[in-house]
């Protein structure tokens, strides 16, 4: 038996009935990072004897009877974005190549409360900007599905982990997509919950009123288990909000029976790759099989998504990356003349191209003369986009489309182009804007053998209307292993 | 000086609110403690860590606001202040731009122009920053954030104040205030009062307002009067020599009395402000309002009314004493202990000020103990000590806050009372002072006044003034029989 192949749940599972011990399924993981980051190159970090140390104490605490939840034992991969007590958390920036923070976000420490072995960090597009994974200070990480390609990101790292098996599942982040997106890409399944749903405290923040920490995993089952572990009302981060009902595995039902289910005419039109746009169809029509009510409609508003999401990420990147500076951790340059010669020649030299110029256009945007022409009418923006959801949910429970216009691009063909790699995201930063739930699971794959990613969009705080339907349509195929894994 | 010049004044006042903990984490703001000792993730701006707001200081900003006739903002929002500075772990102050706590407010002030009305524009919250620390040696600059987090609030005033009597009338009247509501100690010495002066000058009767300055720096009333008297003269000579006055912040040297222009690159920033994402919006409901209210603490005008009714003090006395929290605190406290609201009022109108003026000292300053305070009135009025002994005694509480029971003890000063001691004492002094004596027996009665202070001096003091003044009457009408 190949543990690695097996779900997170599985996994949990075959622990507590004894069949697989902790340390085994640890051990497994280790030797599939061994074997495939010289090819993947998932990670940023990997905490080898951290993970095998912990295997034991998690094994003990089982053995007890006092841990007993379904990932108690199974080892995941933490996007490197999401602070770890004495693990290096470095963004993939050179600027915190050699960060370790004092504390563990809120959303890695309930996972580890609940018996999560962290086997390391995984790479990401620095700072979580960008599309690819390619933006990272420490090097691509490649598309299970064709190394030639990327894994999408900026989650890309915990994407590639888990359609490589490198990790039973991982957790990422998504400001604008980028749990979506990748996930799409490397044929995983990711969501992206409703603002507010998972504690944003120990994230290091990229568009902070954006930012949600979400699972990636092979399935809608671990996605859901996991999400009920990480989502929380947390005391610490001001934005999130006590939720009622936490329960998202109750919602793992195949039954889509009456469901209202609509296709935005808008996700459909030119851009869209003709055999991303058959499949999704056709996953549409096998959710109408089941006994969905599925019908087209006008969304409006989706060619001002972009430019709003932009302006108002940026905005608040250029205002929170502030804080790296070379005073009180991360890289300092060599050799300065005084404080703000220091100040500049750590950050030119400590940022990357992609977070320089985001910082910029974030500046640029709040500076007097600018910001209300430009961050006020993105904020404008953001509000109609969001009715414009509230107007759509009136009539549907749930949104169906693309995660991405394409499938994965072939390794440095998207940095050239900033702009045409911003309108890549054209269907998933919406749902960032207007603080929905999202979730994106493979529906089939293109002539190239690349996966094609499926979104589903649901109100806030309606997780259990798409992990429903999610569900319901992963019935209708069987999950496809990478060729790495 | 051919023309007359108006100066016209507007303060923004930053007041250090007494929360026990921070603006946004549960850090301690107490002072002292070693460099970096009151932090955690968040005043230190480590990243992924997030703010949280501490109710009390918005209950504490609303307190000010509505003692200031203000208008409670009741969606209330945080902004981010975006500027480059160690001291500043995050790089950005959170503070208020759009959506102030509160607005449109005043206060009455008093000088001898008459009464006014002070307006304020806005008060907001924010938080202050850490302490850069120059190590000369080393030749590097050290940071503590231990003040990192801590809450202010912001009062800026609208340009109504035109000398600097009234700026400090102004000043005292906010200070008392804040006092009174225990938002801050306001202490201007040690920073948990700030005032920036903004200042212009313009021909009298113009309706056009000067080009203004702003002065920072300000440790003290005299300081801000000296350096209003200071700017009000540079301005108005660079107008007389036909140049202009510059729009810049200055920097007061209250050693030199004279300010320079700080840096341009310091001054006249974009700051980039923008709502902070990390906080929600203040939502204040009427009832939160009216809680406040009705948890006010008793201000000056009613505590004045019932320490005349109460206690029965002259109006006179009663203004004086609620004029400072201070005092006010003190003369409760100390007659709550002792049962003489009366005296206590005596002690502090007369000694107590007395040695606050010989002293060049505020009543802030004052460090002695009410309880101590409280021993010294009883020990006076119960005639165990003299009053010529209490007031020494007094001093030495004003001074130290000595324990006056233990002290009189150690030193042996409790009132003499022994008839035979003080007799013969007596006796002594009519044989040394035949003078007095005669000019008693020729009718100068007064002449016993200086008998009985010789008995006094010889007894240092202690000796009980009653006894004294009778023994030396019966020895004199002895001589005359």
């Amino acid at each position: 038996m190949n543990v690695m192949s097996l779900t997170a749940v599985e996994l949990g599972r075959k622990i507590k009935a004894k069949e697989v011990a902790v340390e085994e399924a640890v051990t497994a993981a280790l030797d599939a990072i061994d074997k495939k980051e010289g090819t993947v190159h998932s990670f940023v970090t990997v905490d080898r004897e951290g993970a095998i140390k912990r295997a034991k104490e998690v094994q003990k605490l089982i053995s007890e009877g006092s841990l007993t939840g379904p990932l108690a034992g199974v080892p995941v991969a933490v996007k490197d974005n999401i602070c770890t007590k004495d693990l290096k958390t470095t963004c993939s920036s050179h600027i915190l190549y050699n960060f370790v923070p004092t504390y563990t976000a809120e959303a890695a420490a309930r996972l580890e409360r609940a018996g999560a072995i962290i086997l390391g960090k995984t790479n990401m597009d620095e700072f979580a900007m960008g599309s690819t994974t390619e933006t990272s200070a420490f090097g691509v990480t490649r598309n299970p599905w064709n190394t030639a390609h990327v894994p999408g990101g900026s989650s890309g790292g915990s994407c590639a982990a888990v359609a490589a098996e490198e990790c039973s599942y991982a957790l990422g982040s998504d400001t604008g997509g980028s749990i979506r997106q990748p996930s799409a890409f490397c044929g995983v399944t990711g969501i992206k919950p409703t603002y507010g749903t998972v504690s944003r405290y120990g994230l290091i923040a990229y568009g902070s009123s954006l930012d949600q920490i979400g699972p990636v995993a092979k399935d809608v089952t671990d996605c859901a288990a996991i999400l009920e572990t990480i989502a929380s009302y947390d005391s610490k981060d001001s934005t999130s909000v006590k939720r009622e009902d936490y329960a998202f595995t109750e919602a793992l039902v195949d039954d889509v029976a009456g469901m209202k289910i609509g296709i935005p005419r808008d996700y459909f039109g030119a851009g869209l790759d003709p055999q991303v746009k058959e499949a999704v169809l056709r996953a549409a029509k096998a959710l109408e099989e089941k006994g969905a009510l599925v019908e087209e409609f006008d969304l409006s508003l989706v060619e001002y998504a972009i430019p709003a999401y932009y302006v108002i990420a940026c905005a608040e990147a250029s205002s929170n990356l502030a804080r790296f500076d070379g005073v009180k951790y991360g890289y300092r340059t060599e050799e300065y003349e005084g404080l703000h010669n220091m100040y500049k020649k750590s950050r030119s030299e400590g940022f990357g191209t992609e977070v320089k110029r985001r910082i910029m256009l974030g500046s640029f945007v709040l500076s007097s003369g600018y910001y209300d022409a430009y961050y006020l009418k993105a904020l404008r923006t953001k509000a109609l986009i969001k009715q414009a959801f509230d107007k759509a949910f009136a009539k549907y429970d749930v949104i169906l489309g693309p995660a991405a216009p394409t499938t994965a691009p072939k390794l440095g063909e998207s940095l050239k182009d900033p702009i045409k790699m911003y309108l890549g995201d054209i269907y998933t930063v919406s749902v960032n804007l207007a603080g929905l739930p999202g979730i994106s699971l493979p529906c089939g794959k293109d002539d190239n053998g690349l996966p094609i990613g499926l979104q589903l969009i649901g109100d806030c705080f309606k997780e259990k209307n798409i992990i429903r339907a999610a569900y319901a349509f992963e019935k209708t195929r069987e999950y496809e292993h990478s060729p790495l894994a | 000086m051919s023309k007359t010049y108006e100066t016209v004044i507007g303060l923004e006042v930053h007041v250090e609110l007494a929360t026990k903990t921070k603006i946004f984490c549960g850090c301690s703001t107490a002072f002292g403690g070693a460099p970096n000792s009151h932090t955690c993730p968040v005043c230190t701006g480590m990243p992924g860590s997030l703010p949280v707001l501490n109710k009390q200081v918005v209950e504490y900003a609303m307190a000010v606001g509505l003692a200031t006739n203000c208008k409670i903002t009741q969606y209330s929002k945080f902004d981010r202040k975006n500027y480059f500075y160690p001291d500043n772990p995050q790089n950005y102050q959170i503070s208020q731009l759009y959506l102030p706590i509160c607005r449109d407010g005043g206060v009455e002030i008093e000088t001898s122009a008459g009464k006014k009305v002070v307006g304020i524009h806005e008060i907001h919250m924010e938080e202050d920053a850490g302490k850069l620390v120059h190590d000369e040696w080393e030749d590097v600059s050290i940071v503590d954030y231990n003040r990192s987090g801590v809450p202010l609030i912001e009062i800026v005033s609208e340009p109504d104040m035109r000398s600097a009597e009234e700026v400090i009338a102004y000043l005292e009247k906010l200070r008392m205030i804040i006092q009174y509501l225990g938002a801050s100690d306001c202490k201007l010495n040690e920073g948990s009062m700030r005032a920036d002066v903004n200042l212009s000058v313009r021909e009298a009767g113009s309706k056009e307002f000067g080009t203004r300055t702003e002065m920072k720096n300000l440790n003290s009333f005299k300081a801000i009067a000296r350096a209003i008297e200071g700017e009000r003269a540079r301005q108005i000579e660079l107008l007389e020599e036909g140049k202009k006055v510059l729009q810049e912040t200055r920097r007061w040297d209250d050693n030199k009395e004279y300010s320079y222009a700080m840096r341009s690159k310091e001054d006249a920033k974009d700051y980039r402000y923008f709502p902070e994402p990390d906080l929600a919006p203040i939502v204040i409901s009427d009832e939160w309002i009216s809680d406040v209210k009705a948890r006010q603490p008793e201000l000056r005008t009613e505590k004045m009314e019932r320490y005349q009714r109460e206690f029965g003090l002259p109006e006179y006395d009663a203004d004086i004493i609620t004029g400072h929290k201070k005092l006010a605190d003190l003369f409760e406290e100390t007659a709550a202990i002792c049962g003489r609201p009366k005296k206590v009022s005596n002690w502090i109108m007369v000694e107590t000020m007395r040695l606050l003026k010989e002293n060049e000292m505020d009543a802030d300053d004052i460090s002695f103990s009410p309880e101590h305070f409280a021993k010294l009135v009883e020990l006076a009025d119960s005639g165990s000590i003299t009053n010529t002994v209490a007031k020494e005694v007094f001093e030495r509480i004003f001074r130290e806050d000595i324990d006056p029971e233990k002290y009189v003890e150690e030193q042996g000063l409790k009132t003499v009372n022994d008839e035979g001691a003080l007799r013969a004492v007596a006796e002594q002094v009519v044989k040394e002072n035949p003078q007095s004596v005669e000019d008693y027996l020729n009718g100068k009665e007064k002449a016993i006044g200086f008998l009985v202070g010789q008995t006094m001096k010889a007894m240092k003091g202690k000796a009980n003034p009653g006894l004294v003044s009778q023994f030396l009457k019966e020895l004199l009408e002895q001589k005359k029989g």
